[in-house]
Formats: structure tokens, C-alpha cells, sequence
């Protein structure tokens, strides 16, 4: 019998998803033992955000057959001393860091990232993960590029937008606009709201993108600010009133700051008044420090809901263990429970996961005069734009240094920078605005130079 | 999109304080504390509950290791139970937790009065047997119970309760049922008090809009001989009259009056949808209909007698251009009225079946409808492999697929037991697809932790919603649900036929 050996293993239960045969799995999937090493060895899982949901995302991955695994965050542990006075360990629920608790007290200060990490590894042995303090824009595209797959567990919209940005930047179209398997870079991401939540996995290339479906985020709705000085009708409004209009009155001047727990704790006090002024109930102050940060409260149970769904597509779409989920699931345990999967379609003519926007230009054209283009290009309008042409910086804003070093190019036809070739793909890192606010963003274009060799095919896929 | 908004910073403010309570008040128990019941007990622990109790008879082995967090290297060769308690102790020093290192199965066959000084019990990977008695137990005892299983890439959650009022969850359009078509007597009080006329621009123009449409419609039914508008040139004309009203170009009230003005047109009582449900002749309830039709019949005598005709208020209000005081009062008059409705509902009392009833009594028709439904034969199919697999076990001693090198023969069996399943059910006819039945040999009832995780996540959260609820008679609806990974259509099915 060999009974006794399956039971021995640490990869008890794993191994009879990735080491049998089975009828309903990904058409790739190759059970066996090796399948269960290349998991453990070969495939590196970025997990982007240290919060809720990166932290059980995780924990998840770490038992679920993966050992390599980084994490970038940007915030440290704060602890608000109003909430420890209050009580601590709700707040800290509320948060819902699966091991915050346990960090209560060596951990207040240090990077979530680092004390995800550790905390993981602790527990979990043989898994190793390297923790990034910082933020997402500040690594290289050749840190992305490192993963096989990228999870994001993010409460933002910009920054989802960015990384999408990021692992569609990597792929690749043939001659017919198919893309080419190789350059695919697969992300699945997960958000809560309450009891409400989403999970979703993203092929670049195959499935929509972030970008394909924005539409999905609805715009943040700002309150008039007549409502918030005449007449407030509920708790957010009493907060924002403190926010926005008393913290000016007050500190002429000086400006708020949302990561100062002393300027937070005045906030909260003056929403607190406000709405006993009125007879409003609902000021507490972790839903002061929710309006004014705009962050979206949090459950711990909705986010291990979701965390467990990420973590199982990810396992799905590396190992092909079973069919990936296609390609949206949303949960909603706010009345009854319910699922549902909605397979959602790709935007062709998306500026970020499509082919590119076709941009052609004599070949005489410089990388100054390329750059002044892009920010009159209706599909575009990205000004500032820094331009990578390989992997190569031909042109960088900042910092200070590269831009000296790459300043010299700019009088160069941007045909010559790119040596000589009728067409190809350059990445443009610039900003655009959009309602009113400046976002940087990072697009794809598809250069075709007129009047060389090899244009004549591209004029009819340009035309597509 | 403002009302879903609204409604869960509603829900959120009642987290915040009575619910709370009533998960610091709550004890709970826990059976088995494989990864389904730690990450259950770890949602709550996070949360503050009260206390906890881990019932495990088992020792740590090394395969636990690579799917529970709640263990680690140390634990081996120890008492699950009493790993499992110290870990969870760790993230949250205020919840009192014990453990018992015992078998959940020889509990229940030995000590069922155990179960009976717990608010709440959450049973994991139980098989049928054991789930039956638990259950019978806990009625008794008037103990609330959660089921919990991950088996493979499928789980289960259930909840069995013996008396709980149910009322069906709303949509979210229903948001929008504001009543201003009929407006029951105290709103209409409420809006008598109101001047439209009033001379001050600032107070006109902070009249809510349901006011102005409430009294509007009114005046509009006095001289109409008691109707509506409904043909398009009265809609029109009742729109101009809104217009009319306006006396200042920035009152975003009527503006708001105007856009909304669909609503005082719509025919007043029910949707059709609801009409036809309610006419259905299983809504004629006995002692063996399902849960779901005890709740149309106790909704289709609220309709015919305290609703007159409509259904229960929802009872929250869009944010509207408003005066703070009109607004908060609005809110009131709701709120007092969908709490009037809930508790005529929640005097037709409706209860969750018997696990036992539910096992060996199957709602014949609503099975075979979901077994032949498309959207549903995937997650009914695991529905009824879930119990094969525990008659297999209770023949062979061992789950199927449990031990390599037994597959083929285990696929027949799990087969066979399938089928001489579905004919005790009644079932004859229906069968499994050999797809499935692979599929869940190939699981060997193994728990995959992120697996664990999502069912552990929702059984924790139905735990908060039952607790909350429990505690201050407010009702939402809950089904027993089925849950399978596998498919690339992540379903969810209600199954308490
Ligand atoms: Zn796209």
C-alpha cells in the first residue's frame, strides 16, 4: 500500500488535484509529481497589497502549493491611538490584517509588507517571500516582468489601473493581431465592500482587461458643498462638513494632512458635534479616517471569501488543474447569499491590452516633435511622455539624471533611435487628465514609419 | 447608483453597534478543526466574538501542515484541538477560547446535552449521519447550527435552525419603493405639514421630493375623480405642473421631483412576477412544504390583509436635496413602517426544514427541476454526490478516491451508490454525468485550504448575520447553499427543498 507515503506528505490533499488525471481541467494540464516541484520551484506569484486582501491572499497561496512569493506594499502598521483607547482589537478586526493582532505591539511602524511576510513564513515553512516597501510605480517594468503571475489585492482604482497597465505592457500581437501566448501576463484581482465583493481573472490579450471594463467603477460621488454647511442628512456629510469646510475655517492655511492621527482626531471631534448638532447618528472615528481616505470598509469575512477565490485561479491558471474561472465572479452575502459569473468581453480597441494605437510618421520625425504628438493625439492626448523603445529609455522627465542622460535624443528622428526598422512597438509613460484630475498612465503604440519596406501590411491591420 | 449605497452604510451602522454586541455575547462551538472550521473560527475570532470551544479528536499530521494555518511544524503529533485553540487565541487575546479533544462523533453519540449551553454550533466536514442526529439534537436544545464542508474543488455550507422568521431578500430595485402612488396615512400626515407655497426660497427649494410628489399627486387625484395620471398627456401635463412649482432655477428638489416622477404613475400593489408566485398553488401551504413557500403564504396574507394590497416596506430612503430635519423625520416615517411590516411577517412564523426531513423527504419536484435546469444540474449533481459519497463511506470505510490505486474501482461504486441514490429519492430517471462522478473520486475528500477558506468565509459570515440577527428579531432570508469550484461557472444553489 502506498497509503502511509500520501499520508506523510505535507502536500496531502494538493497532491490529489495536481498528481491525478482528471476530465473536467484545463486542456494544458499535466499531473504528476513534477507538475506539484515546477509550483513550488519555477512559479513566482507577485502579490500587490498588504492589506485585508493581500494578506490572506497570502496566506492562501503559501498553502496552496506555491513557494515563491513576493509582496510590494506602500503603508506601514498604524495603530490610531483614538481606536486603542476606544478598543483596540475592533478596530484592528476592522482592518482585518490576518495577523495584525498578533503584531499588535513589535510590529506598529514596519512595513505591512515586511510583517505580512514574516508572519507567513513563520507559520508556513519552506515558503519564502521577499517583501517591497514602496510603491507600485516606483519599480522597473523588469520587476513585473519577473512573475508569472500577479495578484492584486488593492483597494484602489488608480492602482489596479496602473499595474494593468503594466502586465499588458508586456504583451505582444503577431502579424494578425492574435496574441502571442508567451507575452501573456496573467493577473487575477479580488475587492471587497462590505459584504459585497468580486473576484476576477485577467489574460491579457484574451480576456478584458481592467481598462476594458472601467465602467465597472462607477465615479466616486462627491457631495455638494451646500449640503455639507446647510444641510447635513447623515454621518458621511457631518464628516466631510469637518473635512472639507470647519478644517479650513479653523487652520487657515494649513493643510490636512489624512495621514496625521492628530489632524484625523480633530476631524473626527468636529464631525462629532456636527452631528449632534443635527441628530445624525453614525460618526465613529473609523468611519471618519473611511470618508476622508476614501477607503471602503472592510470585513474580514468578505475578504477571505474573495482572497480564497483569487488564490484558487491562480493555482487554476498556472497548474490547469481545473477551468478557469471566466471570467468575473461577484459575491453578495449583504441579503442571502448569492454568485454569480458573468463572462465579460474584451474591448478591441482598448488602449491598453489591445495592439496599439497606430501612430505613423515620416521617418524624419524627431523624438521632441514624437513626444509633442502624443499629446495632440485624440486617442492619446498623454503629455509629459517619457518613451521606452525594447526595454531602452530613449527618453525620460525625470529623475533629474536620466533625463540629462537621455536629454541628448530628443533632436534625433525617432526612425534612427529605433534602429532603421519600418515598425514596432514603443511605450509612452506620460499623463492624462480625466474628471478633472492628472493620472499617470503608460500606453502602447504600434510606430509604423511611411514610405519603408514592409508598410504596405501594416496599413491594412492600422486599418482594422 | 446612490441607493445600494445607501443601504449598506446601513447595514454597516448596524454592524457597528448591535451587532458587535451580539458577537461579543456569543459562544461558540466548533467541530473539527480541519482548515474549513480554523478559517471559520478565524473570521470570527478577528471579528470579537465571545467565546469559542474547538472540539477535534484528531492529532496533528504532517499533511495538515499544508493546508491548515492554524498548525505549524511544533503541532505535530499534538491534539489538533488544542494547536488550533492556541493559534487562534494568538490573533485575539479578548476572545475566551477552550478546546476539548474528543471526537464530534462521539459527542453527539454520548453527550448530547453538551451541545445544548452554546449559541451557536459550527459542525465541519460531518458526514450525513452524524449531520441528522446533530441536528435533532440542537432543535431540541433550540441551538442554532452551521454546516460547513470542503470536499475537493466543492463545498457546502447549511444552516438548520429550528424556528426562524424568513422574509425574501429584495432586490435592490425594490429600493426604490417609496409609495408615492399610495401613500399610507402617516406619510401622508407627514407631508399635510408641509407648505409648498412656503414664502422662504431657502426652505422651498430644501422640500424633499418625495413631499412635493406625495402632495402633488394629491391635488392631481382631487380633481381627477380620484386617479392618477396615466395616459402619456397627463404624465406630461403632471410634469409641467412641477415645473410650474419651481421658483428659483437652482431647486434641485424639483428637479429631483420631475425625474422621479415615474413613480407616483406606476400602478400601486404588486409586480406581476410577485402576483404570479403568490397565485401559484404550492403557496397553498402543509407541514411538508418547503421553507420558501411557507414564506410566499405568510407574504400573501400580509398582502391580503395588513398591506393592502402592497407588499412590506423596504424602509430606506434615497439621499435627497433635503432640510436635515424633513429628511431625518422622512427616514423615520419609513423606518417605522417597514418595521410595522416586518413584524406582521414575522408573526406567520417560518422555520428551516429537519436536515432529516430534507435527506429522506426531498421536495421531489423542486429537485428534479434544478437536476434538469442547466444552470443548476452542476452544483445539484454535487448536491447529491455530496451524500453518495458519505453512503459510500459508510459502506467501504473509506471515502472514494480516498487512497491512490482503488480509482477505477471507486468511480463504479461512487456510481453505483449515486444512482441507487437518486432511485430512493425518487429520482428515477436522473442521473450524474461521469464527468462529475470522476471529478469527485479525483477529489479523494481532500480539503484544499483555499477551498477551506471560501467556504470557512461564508460560514462565518452567515455566523455573524444569524447572530445579529438572532439577537434583535430584524429578518433577511438564508438558504442552505452548495458551492462547486471545479466549473468555470462558479454557482450557487439553493437546496432546502
Ligand atoms: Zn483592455
Amino acid at each position: 500500500m502506498t497509503n502511509s507515503a500520501v499520508q506523510q506528505s505535507r502536500s496531502r490533499d494538493l497532491d490529489k488535484l495536481l498528481l491525478r488525471p482528471g476530465n473536467l481541467v484545463e486542456p494544458a494540464f499535466e499531473p504528476g509529481p513534477g507538475l506539484r516541484e515546477d509550483l513550488k520551484e519555477l512559479v513566482k506569484v507577485l502579490v500587490v497589497g498588504a492589506g485585508g486582501l493581500g494578506c490572506e491572499l497570502l496566506k492562501d497561496l503559501a498553502l496552496s502549493g506555491f513557494r515563491e512569493l513576493e509582496v510590494i506594499d506602500m503603508d506601514r502598521i498604524e495603530i490610531m491611538p483614538v481606536d486603542l483607547a476606544l478598543s483596540a482589537l475592533r478596530v484592528l478586526a476592522a482592518i482585518c490584517l490576518v495577523f495584525i493582532i498578533t503584531a499588535l505591539l513589535e510590529d506598529v511602524g514596519k512595513p505591512k509588507a515586511e510583517v505580512a511576510a514574516k508572519h507567513v513564513m513563520e507559520r508556513v515553512s519552506g515558503v519564502n517571500i521577499v517583501p517591497h516597501f514602496g510603491r507600485i510605480e516606483d519599480k522597473e517594468l523588469d520587476f513585473y516582468s519577473n512573475f508569472n503571475i500577479i495578484a492584486l489585492g488593492l483597494d484602489s482604482i488608480e492602482a489596479r489601473s496602473y499595474i494593468n497597465a503594466v502586465a499588458c505592457s508586456f504583451l505582444e500581437y503577431d502579424s494578425n493581431d492574435n496574441p502571442l501566448e508567451e507575452t501573456i501576463k496573467p493577473m487575477v484581482d479580488g475587492g471587497t465592500e462590505g459584504f459585497k465583493g468580486h473576484a476576477r481573472v485577467i489574460m491579457p490579450g484574451v480576456t478584458p482587461c481592467f481598462e476594458c471594463t472601467i465602467w465597472l467603477f462607477p465615479p466616486q460621488v462627491k457631495f455638494p458643498l451646500c449640503t455639507l454647511a446647510e444641510t447635513p442628512r447623515n454621518a458621511a456629510h457631518c464628516i466631510e462638513y469637518a473635512h472639507l469646510i470647519k478644517w479650513d475655517e479653523v487652520h487657515s492655511g494649513k493643510a490636512f494632512d489624512p495621514d496625521d492621527p492628530e489632524h484625523m482626531k480633530w476631524v473626527y471631534d468636529e464631525a462629532v458635534k456636527r452631528a449632534e448638532l443635527f441628530g445624525i447618528p453614525g460618526v465613529t472615528y473609523s468611519l471618519t479616517q473611511g470618508v476622508v481616505k476614501n477607503i471602503i470598509p472592510a470585513i474580514a469575512s468578505t475578504n477571505a471569501i474573495i482572497s480564497a477565490a483569487c488564490a484558487l485561479e491562480t493555482l487554476k491558471i498556472v497548474s490547469g488543474c481545473s477551468k478557469t474561472l471566466s471570467n468575473y465572479l461577484t459575491y453578495n452575502g449583504a441579503e442571502g447569499l448569492h454568485t454569480k459569473v458573468t463572462e465579460f468581453v474584451k474591448d478591441k480597441d482598448c488602449l491598453v491590452c489591445g495592439p496599439g494605437v497606430l501612430v505613423e510618421l515620416e521617418t524624419s520625425v524627431t523624438l521632441e516633435k514624437f513626444i509633442g504628438l502624443l499629446e495632440e493625439h485624440p486617442k492619446l492626448q498623454l503629455s509629459k511622455a517619457s518613451i521606452s523603445h525594447r526595454g531602452k529609455n530613449l527618453y525620460m522627465q525625470a529623475p533629474p539624471v536620466l533625463e540629462e542622460m537621455t536629454r541628448s535624443n530628443l533632436g534625433l528622428p525617432l526612425f534612427d533611435l529605433m534602429g532603421k526598422i519600418s515598425k514596432d512597438v514603443v511605450h509612452a509613460t506620460g499623463t492624462i487628465i480625466t474628471s478633472d484630475k492628472k493620472i499617470s498612465c503608460l500606453r502602447k503604440l504600434r510606430v509604423v514609419f511611411k514610405g519603408v519596406d514592409g508598410v504596405a501590411d501594416m496599413d491594412t491591420a492600422g486599418g482594422a | 447608483m446612490a441607493e445600494p449605497k445607501t443601504k449598506y452604510d446601513r447595514q454597516l451602522r448596524i454592524w457597528g453597534d448591535q451587532g458587535q454586541a451580539a458577537l461579543e455575547k456569543a459562544s461558540i462551538c466548533l467541530l473539527n478543526c480541519g482548515p474549513t472550521g480554523s478559517e471559520t473560527l478565524k473570521n470570527l475570532v478577528l471579528g470579537g466574538i465571545g467565546s469559542i470551544t474547538v472540539v477535534d479528536g484528531s492529532k496533528v499530521e504532517l499533511g495538515d501542515l499544508g493546508n491548515n494555518f492554524m498548525v505549524d511544524e511544533s503541532s505535530v503529533g499534538q491534539s489538533k484541538a488544542k494547536c488550533v485553540c492556541a493559534f487562534l487565541q494568538e490573533l485575539n487575546d479578548a476572545v475566551k477560547a477552550k478546546f476539548i479533544e474528543e471526537y464530534p462523533e462521539a459527542l453527539i453519540e454520548t453527550n448530547p446535552s453538551f451541545f445544548s449551553q452554546f449559541t451557536l454550533i459550527v459542525a465541519t466536514q460531518l458526514v450525513e449521519d452524524s449531520m441528522i442526529k446533530l441536528d435533532r439534537i440542537c432543535r431540541e436544545a433550540n441551538v442554532m447550527l452551521i454546516f460547513a464542508r470542503s470536499y475537493g474543488l466543492t463545498g457546502l455550507v447549511r444552516i438548520s435552525m429550528k424556528e426562524h422568521t424568513t422574509v425574501e431578500s429584495k432586490p435592490d430595485h425594490f429600493l426604490d419603493d417609496l409609495r408615492l402612488n399610495n401613500p399610507w396615512p402617516e406619510l401622508r400626515r407627514f407631508a399635510e405639514t408641509i407648505d409648498l407655497d412656503v414664502s422662504d426660497p431657502v426652505a422651498h427649494k430644501h422640500i424633499p421630493y418625495v413631499v412635493i410628489l406625495v402632495k402633488m399627486a394629491q391635488e392631481w387625484a382631487k380633481s381627477h375623480g380620484g386617479t392618477l395620471p396615466s395616459t402619456r398627456e397627463e404624465k406630461k401635463e403632471f410634469k409641467d405642473l412641477l415645473k410650474a412649482r419651481t421658483v428659483a432655477a437652482d431647486e434641485d428638489n424639483y428637479k429631483e421631483a420631475i425625474e422621479a416622477s415615474y413613480k407616483v404613475f406606476a400602478p400601486p400593489g404588486i409586480s406581476s412576477d410577485l402576483q404570479q408566485i403568490i397565485n401559484d398553488s404550492s403557496a397553498e401551504v402543509d407541514t411538508n412544504s418547503s421553507d420558501f413557500w411557507i414564506m410566499v403564504a405568510a407574504l400573501k396574507e400580509f398582502i391580503k390583509n395588513e398591506g393592502g394590497g402592497a407588499a412590506p416596506l423596504e424602509g430606506s430612503i434615497p439621499d435627497m436635496t433635503s432640510s436635515t430635519e424633513q429628511y431625518v423625520n422622512l427616514q423615520n416615517i419609513y423606518l417605522a413602517k417597514a418595521e410595522a411590516d416586518f413584524l406582521a411577517i414575522e408573526q406567520r412564523v417560518c422555520r428551516y426544514r429537519p436536515v432529516e426531513d430534507e435527506f429522506n423527504s426531498p421536495i421531489l419536484s423542486e429537485l428534479q427541476k434544478y437536476i434538469t435546469d442547466e444552470d443548476y444540474s452542476v452544483a445539484v449533481g454535487f448536491y447529491i454526490l455530496f451524500r453518495a459519497v458519505d453512503r459510500f463511506a459508510a459502506n467501504y470505510n473509506s471515502f472514494p478516491g480516498q487512497f491512490d490505486g482503488a480509482m477505477d474501482e471507486d468511480i463504479s461504486r461512487l456510481k453505483t451508490t449515486a444512482v441507487s441514490l437518486l432511485s430512493d429519492l425518487g429520482c428515477n430517471g436522473s442521473t450524474i454525468t461521469e464527468d462529475l462522478i470522476n471529478e469527485m473520486c479525483r477529489f479523494g475528500a481532500s480539503e484544499l485550504h483555499a477551498v477551506a477558506a471560501f467556504v470557512g468565509g461564508i460560514a462565518s459570515q452567515e455566523v455573524i448575520k444569524v447572530l445579529y440577527l438572532h439577537n434583535t428579531g430584524l429578518v433577511k432570508s438564508f438558504r442552505g447553499s452548495t458551492f462547486d469550484f471545479w466549473c468555470s461557472k462558479l454557482q450557487n444553489l439553493v437546496l432546502e427543498p
